[in-house]
């Protein structure tokens, strides 16, 4: 788009605004700009978050990295790649890295899948 | 934990620092700003505007008139290394430290923003390094104990951007990094990566930044230096800050650790502070609260570091007139290559140089309430204002970026219709974004957004971690270090290589600008000659030294066709030993009692002056002044002639007053007339036949002690000379010659 600089004509509405209330409107805006992508980030998750949640849960990266690959791969990657371990871990009677990394060796991946079926919490 | 400290007096040894890092943990978490020192005192003089001093420093070049002081400025002082080669940064690192850095910053190698995970191990970088666990813990453990050496916390710092941008927030929170730059803007407009994958990646990112207490740099700054007009995307910049700020707020970051990275957008020959100031004015008045990170220009910086240097002078004083939490500085060879140890430390130094000059200012100037500045500074505002509008009145962000709105060339509302477009499912790591299932669990500290702990029997609020005991931010030792995963590229291999030349204990030295043993060199050079002939020429002559990869970085025109100043850097192609090199002498200087007994017990008369027509006197009244430690407080009695003195004269006076000593002082060093004024008075005390019966020394900021004693003098003294090295050769000559 090409606009020439109608500066003058398009700020008459903020002429009456003491430097106070510009500043409010100035981050109220603001606010309006970033609270959708915000609520966009609390309703989903990424290949890195997951990765990340596994780091602080005691994997390596390269565990990590091959854990959330199979996520992916088999759909798991929504409820969360600590909660797949977790949940492993509880079934298993296994701490969630060790479960994981069964998960790993092992790569029975349809077990894993098995917990989730329902859709339902556990 | 290793218990191995730096000795101030020996060489960093970075295999100790490489030794044991598996078990090595960070002291501490979190950012630290400088601590004011309100009153301080320092050689005489008040300092209005300092921070604590430091343990150990290299004070600025002039210091040593001014009792060695060493003011350090209120804002932290940021400089950026990233050599390519951690191992030789460590070194830099010290350097910089001891010139007042209190902020460490890594850019990362080039391509790690689109790399889909954490890299590990050691891999050499390009135009950055590799940010792993091991090359952080290792720096982090440098900087800990650099730390202890200067007396005061540095903040160590790199980037928390790209598609793994929230394992490398985890990954800096575990190992002690305490700031880093993190802006989804970023991602989108200059990496190309989704810009949904960017924001939700960040709100992760952000809330672990935040557990870490990290300070937050955001990444505006970019557009100054992306856009064609800088000065034009000044009401756009405001927007970027505000997204990134309210997003961070949003994700739980305290406002004070919240940076805004500002650059001063405009240079000379612009008439920059009449732009730049009602700019910096403005953004301070709306993100009251928010930190202010003051970066330097890069946009219009050239190869010329003079240049770049008045330009970051000017920066600073923006800073000054407004203010700077954390005073960013660009390294003033930025503009011919990736930085070079000798440049960080300049960078440093105009940044100490500057703000203890101006320490005080605002005390006696201020910004005028109406006028220019204001009606500026309001327009500033008011554009952003309507750049956000407009965004919202098109749907928002997502869809502004999508239109180009952002980096458009045009001063907003004006379009030039250039802005960088993305699309909302474009770009690197499209479409990887998952929604997260009614059950969806992270069993983690610092994790952001919806998290069913209720099905495991947590309550709102709770620490998810504590499903497992505890996370790696509780229980650090869940941390899996991995050494290394290429055999050839790594550390060890590179530091194999040039083991002859490491220090302590090495055998052989080479020049370095950026790496042990690169052996790069720098020459000036002018020649009588238009542009393109003074560089073939440079290169030639380069080539004539024997010089390799010899390579023009700076060309200057003095006059199209009358002259030409070139800058070559090259490589040496020889290495030297250590056992073979003659070191200068370390001047002699008896104790201050022996002295005072020497001259007590025979007392000695001297005359002095500065030789030839030379008006300078400073030098020589601090050699001889008893209030400045000269050689009068040993009960020399001085005959102090003045300056511009004929030879004769001095020569003249020795014997008239039955002197013992000629102290000659010769600073002008043009043609080399100050050793052929040493060798008159030398010739002269011959041809009266007093010579022998008189001790002469001479002395000169640009005198050589060998070629001073050439010339006929019994000994020479250049810089650094003071009054007890003048007084004990004055001692030893008279006992060696029985006068």
């Amino acid at each position: 788009m090409n606009r020439n600089d109608d500066f003058l004509t398009r700020r008459a509405h903020l002429e009456g605004l003491d430097d106070q209330a510009l500043r409010e409107r100035f981050w109220s805006l603001a606010d309006r700009l970033t609270a959708p992508l915000l609520q966009m980030g609390r309703e989903y998750t990424t290949p890195s978050i997951e990765r990340s949640v596994l780091l602080r849960m005691g994997f390596s990266s390269l565990e990590a990295a091959a854990l959330v690959k199979g996520c992916l791969e088999h759909g798991l990657l929504g409820h969360g790649a600590g909660h797949l371990v977790y949940k492993l871990g509880l079934k298993r009677s296994l701490p969630p890295r060790e479960a994981g990394l069964e998960l790993l060796s092992g790569g029975d991946w349809e077990g894993a899948k098995a917990l989730f079926e329902g859709g339902e919490p556990a | 934990m290793s218990d191995f400290r730096l000795k101030p007096d020996a060489p960093l040894d970075v295999r100790e620092i490489l030794r044991d890092l598996e078990h090595y943990r960070p002291r501490r978490r979190g950012w630290t700003w400088r601590r004011p020192a309100p009153g301080l005192v320092l050689h005489g003089f008040s300092f209005r505007d300092a921070s604590e001093s430091l343990k150990r420093s290299v004070p600025l070049p002039p210091a040593h008139h001014f009792g060695g002081i060493d003011p350090q400025p209120a804002p932290v002082i940021t400089t950026e290394i990233a050599s390519g080669r951690f191992e030789d940064d460590i070194r830099r690192m010290r350097m910089a430290a001891h010139h007042g850095a209190d902020h460490i910053m890594v850019i990362r190698t080039a391509g790690q923003s689109h790399f889909d995970g954490l890299i590990e191990g050691t891999p050499q970088g390009v135009g950055g390094v590799p940010i792993t666990r091991k090359q952080l813990r290792a720096q982090r453990k440098a900087l800990d104990l650099i730390e202890d050496e200067v007396g005061r916390p540095i903040n160590y710092h790199s980037y928390v951007s790209g598609v793994a941008g929230p394992e490398i927030a985890v990954l800096f929170a575990e190992e002690g990094v305490n700031g880093a730059h993190q802006d989804p803007q970023y991602n989108v407009i200059y990496r190309n990566i989704n810009m949904v994958r960017s924001f939700v990646d960040a709100c992760e990112s952000k809330t672990v930044m935040a557990w870490a207490d990290m300070a937050q740099i955001d990444g505006a700054h970019n557009a100054n230096a992306t856009a064609r007009d800088a000065w034009k995307v000044m009401p756009e910049l405001m927007v970027q800050h505000a997204v990134n700020a309210s997003f961070s707020l949003g994700c739980g970051m305290p406002r004070d650790l919240v940076c805004l990275s500002t650059v001063p957008p405009t240079a000379a020959p612009a008439p920059s502070l009449y732009m730049d100031l009602p700019y910096a004015v403005a953004l301070r008045e709306l993100f009251t609260g928010f930190r202010m990170r003051a970066q330097m220009n890069t946009k219009y910086i050239q190869s010329s570091v003079r240049e770049a240097t008045v330009t970051h002078v000017l920066n600073m004083l923006v800073s000054k007139l407004t203010s700077a939490d954390i005073q960013s500085t660009i390294t003033p060879d930025e503009g011919r290559n990736v930085p070079w140890h000798i440049y960080n430390v300049e960078a440093c130094d105009t940044a100490r140089q500057t703000f203890s000059g101006l320490d005080g200012l605002m005390e006696m100037v201020e910004l005028k309430a109406a006028g220019p500045l204001r009606e500026k500074a309001r327009e500033l505002k008011e554009r952003a204002v309507l750049f956000m509008e407009e965004l919202l009145e098109n749907g928002g962000y997502f869809e502004g970026v999508a239109a180009g709105q952002f980096v458009d060339s045009g001063l907003y509302p004006e379009r030039a219709g250039d802005g960088i477009r993305r699309a909302v499912d474009g770009g690197i790591g499209a479409g990887t974004v998952v929604l997260r299932e009614k059950d969806y669990l992270a069993p983690v500290t610092a994790h952001y957004g919806y998290n069913n702990l209720s099905q495991y029997g947590l309550m709102e609020g709770e620490d998810p971690a504590r499903l497992i005991g505890g996370c790696t931010f509780q229980k650090p030792e869940l941390i899996r270090y991995i050494d290394e995963l290429d055999e050839t590229d790594n550390v060890s291999v590179r530091m194999a290589e040039h083991e002859r030349l490491r220090q302590p204990g090495a055998e052989g030295i080479q020049p370095e600008m950026e790496w042990l043993g690169d052996g790069v060199v720098l020459l000036t050079m002018f020649f009588p000659a238009e542009a393109r002939l003074a560089q073939a020429a440079a290169l030639e002559a380069a080539r004539r030294m024997k010089l390799r990869e010899a390579e023009v970085i700076s060309v200057e025109i003095m006059h199209p066709v009358d002259g030409t100043r070139v800058e070559v850097k090259a490589r040496v192609p020889f290495e030297m030993d250590i056992a073979g090199l003659t070191l200068p002498k370390e001047p002699e200087v008896m104790g201050e009692d022996a002295l005072r007994e020497a001259f007590a017990a025979r007392p000695m008369t001297v005359v002095c002056g500065t030789v030839g027509e030379d008006e300078h006197s400073v030098g020589l009244r601090e050699i001889i002044d008893i209030k400045h430690g000269g050689i009068e407080k040993y009960g020399i009695s001085v005959h102090y002639l003045g300056t511009s003195v004929p030879p004769e004269k001095l020569v003249n006076a020795a014997v008239e007053l039955g002197a013992q000593a000629i102290l000659a002082s010769a600073v002008i060093s043009h043609d080399n007339i100050h050793y052929k004024n040493i060798a008159l008075v030398d010739r002269l005390a011959r041809e009266m036949g007093v010579r022998d019966r008189l001790v002469f020394l001479a002395g000169g900021t640009q005198v050589t002690p060998e070629l001073a004693r050439e010339a006929g003098a019994d000994e020479g003294f250049g810089r650094g000379t003071r009054g007890a090295h003048v007084a004990t050769a004055l001692a030893r000559l008279r006992e060696a010659r029985d006068l």
